[in-house]
């Protein structure tokens, strides 16, 4: 799901969208190369997930017997198949992906949201540096941090928990940066002081009048570490070893490393794989809309 | 990410497992005592399909009785999960028991990961066969595991298209060779079987039909010998049918590999006992028109086989009820109800020599359903079995093989050299880790 980082053209500076219709229409002009590459993009991270899809509906007779492109006649058993699998734990693991990811990127918006907005509102001593401190996290790759913080949660006693997944994912530097960079963006100084001036409380201030401001940055933060948390997988594999706790990536896992005496269950591992995406799409297609409505708008235009 | 974690948890593990010595006075001393008194917990991490019903014969059984209940945590086989049990071993928090592969526990042991049950478990020594229970001894007077399953080597081939073309099955490596190359005469476009570099288990399961002997002790130095003049042999034999197209070079386990065997491009395998469910889902619709025969020998009059595969129960320095966990471990593998249910939950092939003629494995499995006698012959086979000799870094020498064969068998080159590849880049990492090996 990393199709987020496709090529997009720069929008004009100054244009808002939505504003289109105000300037004169443009010459209709298909620029030749950069369409054939964002197609050639979209082809690159789209072939995978068709692939997914037409390999899901594959018995196990037809998965490496017919072409890789014609669509099979077993997803019902499939289906029926991983349902039944151990008293239909997949689902498990799907409701436990859904509550770290969902619990996961609601509580690292909300961490975000409120660093993010004091590292851009207010100046106090040391704020470059714990900016900088978190930039380095930004840099620094959450698969070095697991082993530590295993054996950091292990001294606490909270090791195979759902805590143990939970909380080292809640504290996205990448989250606290965004949101930093959004806030000085988008929340304006005059407003924060025209509050001040009215008498309302910092804290006020923030969730009645910087917050709505923030929340299509907060959106993104969500989106960004909902995908991440729901991908992850050394985190929980370290963390977790009953594998009621598992999330759906330490699952599948499971189901293909089986042990040489019995073979892969790739048909389920397939199925399994290609609803867990299922919940993916949906959350972006109902979130989008709160996205992509204006990253540039703010409450002072001049 | 298996290798730098391994990195950094091996390299605080000093000289390994000669000084069991040490390790044994530390299992003697911190462990039981309590075990009679109050009820006991045990976790066990396994990979096993349906050990929790295996399980739930102990605890509703045997366990109840001696109030020590059992809880299986499901967990993904392979070298990740030796990593996973070693960082929890670094937090003092790897459960009671686990499954290991045997060529997993000199890891474990020279991590301080394994406990030594010998005064537990030292009854059940004679139910399994001397190369079997020598690989959970390391040599030495502890004891660190309970052989659970085992994979004896076998040859695997289609009756039906030997037939065909008038082959007749190898007994040695030579007559193995020359079928090879009868095939390729009588039918261009089939090959007798594929050299595969894709599991490494196969190749030291084939060194070691040889004689071959990859890690021993001397004094407190370890010697690694894995361009010994017995795998080179193994390692010629196959790069030559490789270098002269008798044989196939692609890898095994690949949707091309499975389309080969589906439709009898490829029409041998050499494999172990637990083919049958491979080829089931590899091979669907060959059903009941292949055979097994014993793995072909070196030498006419000869009578060994190799292991590829195969775990045992360890119980971990962690657990504090070392010796209820012993038990637990000794109970599942020889007792006849566990093994029973072992084999029929799970499939595996029981290392227990009485259980694999059992009532389990009268019949034959289904897809070999033409051969009757099939796990009769393969209880002889299993007999047959050369010891193994494990070191503490099979993995950095089972990698090592990956990259270097793999490239020799794409090329078609000299499968020599990438023999002493291995066994430079094996003797390097235990060097790194601070092991003696004598030159």
């Amino acid at each position: 799901m990393s199709s987020l980082a496709v090529p997009q053209a720069e929008p004009v500076a100054g244009s808002t969208p939505g504003t289109d219709r105000d300037r004169p229409p443009l010459r209709r002009r298909i620029a030749l190369v950069p369409t054939v590459t964002l197609l050639l993009g979209a082809l690159y991270c789209l072939l995978p997930v068709a692939w997914v899809v037409i390999a899901a509906t594959k018995s196990g007779r037809e998965l490496f017997s017919t072409f890789t492109f014609l669509p099979g006649t077993g997803f019902a058993d499939n289906v029926r198949d991983l349902n039944a699998y151990r008293d239909g734990v997949y689902w498990q693991w799907m409701g436990n992906s859904a509550l770290y990811a969902g619990l996961g990127a609601l509580l690292s918006a909300c961490v975000s949201a409120v660093s993010g907005y004091a590292l851009a509102v207010y100046r106090f001593r040391g704020r470059e540096t714990l900016f900088n401190v978190l930039l380095a996290g930004v840099l620094m790759p959450p698969v070095i941090l697991a082993v530590p913080q295993y054996l950091l949660l292990a001294q606490a006693d909270l090791t195979d928990s759902y805590l143990s997944v939970l909380l080292p994912q809640i504290l996205s530097p990448y989250g606290v940066y965004l949101a930093r960079i959004y806030a000085a963006a988008a929340v304006p100084a005059d407003v924060v002081e025209a509050g001040r001036m009215d008498g309302a409380g910092e804290w006020r201030i923030f969730t009645r009048v910087a917050l709505p401001m923030m929340v299509p940055g907060l959106v993104t933060v969500f989106l960004f570490q909902f995908v991440a948390i729901w991908n992850n997988f050394l985190l929980p594999y370290i963390m977790l070893s009953d594998d009621e706790k598992f999330p759906i990536t330490l699952g599948l896992f499971t189901l293909l490393e089986q042990g040489a005496n019995s073979p892969a269950l790739y048909t389920l591992v397939i199925t399994g794989a290609f609803l867990a995406v299922l919940p993916l799409v949906a959350l972006f297609l109902v979130v989008q809309r709160f996205w992509s409505l204006d990253l540039l708008s703010g409450a002072v235009k001049s | 990410m298996p290798y730098t974690t391994r990195r950094r948890l091996v390299t605080s593990a000093v000289a390994l497992a000669l000084g069991t010595t040490a390790l044994a006075a530390c299992g003697t001393e911190s462990g039981d005592g309590e075990t009679a008194s109050g009820p006991v917990s045990l976790t066990y991490w396994t990979w096993t399909p349906g050990m929790d019903k295996v399980v739930d014969l102990w605890n509703k059984g045997p366990g109840k009785k001696d109030r020590i209940t059992v809880t299986v945590k499901k967990q993904a086989s392979g070298d990740t999960l030796v990593t996973k049990i070693l960082t929890a071993h670094k937090a003092g928090k790897a459960p009671d028991l686990v499954q290991a592969e045997y060529q997993a526990l000199p890891t474990l042991v020279s991590n301080d990961a394994l406990a030594d049950i010998s005064e537990t478990v030292a009854g059940a020594k004679d139910r399994f066969a001397d190369g079997v229970w020598q690989q959970t001894t390391l040599g030495t007077d502890a004891v660190y595991a309970v052989p659970q399953d085992i994979g004896p080597m076998m040859f695997y081939y289609r009756e039906d298209l030997f037939e065909k073309y008038g082959l007749s099955v190898p007994t040695t490596w030579d007559e193995f060779a020359e079928t090879a190359r009868e095939l390729k005469k009588a039918a261009p476009g089939k090959d007798l079987t594929t050299f595969s570099a894709n599991d490494s288990g196969l190749f030291a399961g084939l060194a070691q039909q040889a004689g071959a002997r990859w890690w021993t002790t001397s004094g407190d130095r370890w010697k690694v010998a894995i361009n010994d003049a017995a795998t080179r042999k193994v390692a010629k034999f196959w790069g030559g049918l490789v270098e002269e197209g008798a044989i196939d070079n692609q890898p095994m386990y690949t949707p091309s590999w499975n389309k080969a065997l589906n439709t009898g491009k490829q029409i041998a395998w050499v494999s172990a006992v637990w083919a049958p469910g491979t080829l089931t889902t590899a091979a669907p619709d060959t059903r009941g028109k292949w055979a097994m025969a014993p793995l072909p020998q070196w030498s006419a009059g000869e009578n060994r086989t190799g292991s590829w595969g195969g775990s045992s129960t360890a119980v971990t320095t962690d657990s504090e009820h070392r010796e209820a966990a012993a038990k637990f471990a000794t109970w599942l593998n020889t007792d006849r109800a566990a093994l029973s249910a072992l084999a029929k939950e799970s499939g595996i092939y029981p290392a227990a020599t009485n259980a694999q003629t059992s009532g389990a494995f009268l019949k034959p499995p289904a897809y070999f359903s033409n051969q009757a006698d099939f796990y009769s012959k393969a209880a002889g086979i299993a007999g047959t079995t050369a010891p193994s000799a494990w070191g503490p870094n099979v993995n950095v020498a089972y990698t090592s093989f990956k990259d270097a064969f793999g490239a020799a068998a794409k090329n078609k080159s000299d499968f020599g050299a990438a023999l002493d590849t291995m066994q430079a880049d094996t003797v390097a990492d235990m060097k790194k880790q601070g092991f003696e090996v004598a030159e």
